[in-house]
């Protein structure tokens, strides 16, 4: 029986329109709806999944950030892990950190819980990464199983089928392993309310980065954030030979 | 009356979450909700409201796959 430690992130929900902040610094965050990373939702769906078919014994979520990421855990133990652990990181040291510091608070943490495996989704609809899992891997020198889109027990441990450009990679690992979840690995269930009301019942502990002994300074600065370009308006040509004379003069034929 | 009174609000309250989610925002949601609950309130035909308490927990189950098919397309269009 394995013990699947689970990463969430709380990210700005998939729905909200981003709007960059004047001083180009970030994005606007005050005010505005969060949720659960939907890649860290599919990563959840399968470690419950797990132990529902009796192949992991204890499924533990984990968070790095502000206070109201212990929502984001909520929302994950309403899906049905068993508990919940949260790395408190705020203000700056948050906006500057990056994957490696997740990556080394997760590999310190599967080291202290003693988990077998480690799922976390592929990428956060923030920051798009993708970054988290092969560091992680790297880190605690297990194999890797990205972009699993389906994952199996086999005697030993784990065949998981990747999605590669234009197919399908089957890959063979041991136990331990950290995988990442796509997008097609399974349907995440609904957080309902009632689950939601008895999550609360669940233990959640906090930490700090510095209890488990990870420096969160940062290596790289952010410069500027930027809205991407507007697409420029089109028009509309009286005839053919207009239009070949347009291309032409923009170097298309 | 009353055994049927518990499943109402059970109902009531679970689309009420549901709706916190709704495209068009929550107001829309919650307003149109509390109409059609209010228009029905004084049915007292017990298998009547059997059938209405089975249709709500369809449609709770709807608006949940709905959720999940247009966080899918918007994932999927990501990459």
């Amino acid at each position: 029986m394995a013990r699947v430690l689970v990463g969430v992130k709380r990210v700005i929900d998939y729905a909200v329109k981003i709007r960059v902040k004047p001083d180009k610094s970030g994005v606007v965050t005050d005010g505005v709806k969060h949720s659960m990373n939907p890649f860290d939702e599919i990563a959840v769906e399968e470690a419950v999944r797990m132990k529902e078919k009796k192949l992991a014994s204890e499924v533990i979520a984990v968070s790095c950030g502000p206070a109201q990421s212990q929502e984001t855990l909520r929302t994950a133990l309403a899906m049905g892990a068993d508990r919940a652990i949260h790395i408190e990181v705020a203000g700056a040291e948050y906006e500057t950190m990056q994957p490696i510091h997740v990556a080394k608070i997760l590999a310190k943490l599967s080291k202290d819980e003693k988990a077998d495996i480690v799922i976390v989704g592929k990428q956060a609809i923030d920051d798009d990464s993708n970054q988290t899992a092969q560091m992680t891997a790297a880190l605690l020198d297990w194999p890797q199983g990205t972009f699993a889109s389906k994952v199996e027990k086999t005697d030993s441990g784990l065949t998981i089928t990747r999605e590669i450009d234009g197919g399908l990679e089957t890959i063979k690992t041991k136990i331990p392993a950290v995988i990442s979840a796509d997008l097609r690995l399974n349907e995440p269930r609904y957080a309902t309310l009632p689950n939601i009301m008895k999550a609360k019942k669940k233990p959640l502990k906090k930490m700090t980065a510095k209890d488990l002994g990870v420096d969160l300074t940062s290596r790289i600065k952010i410069i500027s954030v930027e809205d991407p370009p507007v697409r420029q308006a089109g028009s509309i040509v009286p005839d053919v030979d207009t239009l070949i004379a347009k291309l032409k003069e923009g170097g298309h034929i | 009356m009353s055994t049927h009174r518990r499943a109402v609000l059970n109902l009531y309250k679970t689309l009420l979450y549901l709706g916190r989610d709704w495209p068009q925002g929550y107001d829309l949601f919650r307003k149109r909700l509390y109409k059609v609950f209010t228009k029905n309130s004084e049915e007292s035909d017990p298998e009547k409201i059997e059938v209405m308490i089975k249709h709500g927990e369809f449609v709770a189950k709807e608006i949940e796959a709905l959720y999940k098919l247009k966080k899918y397309r918007a994932m999927k269009h990501r990459i």
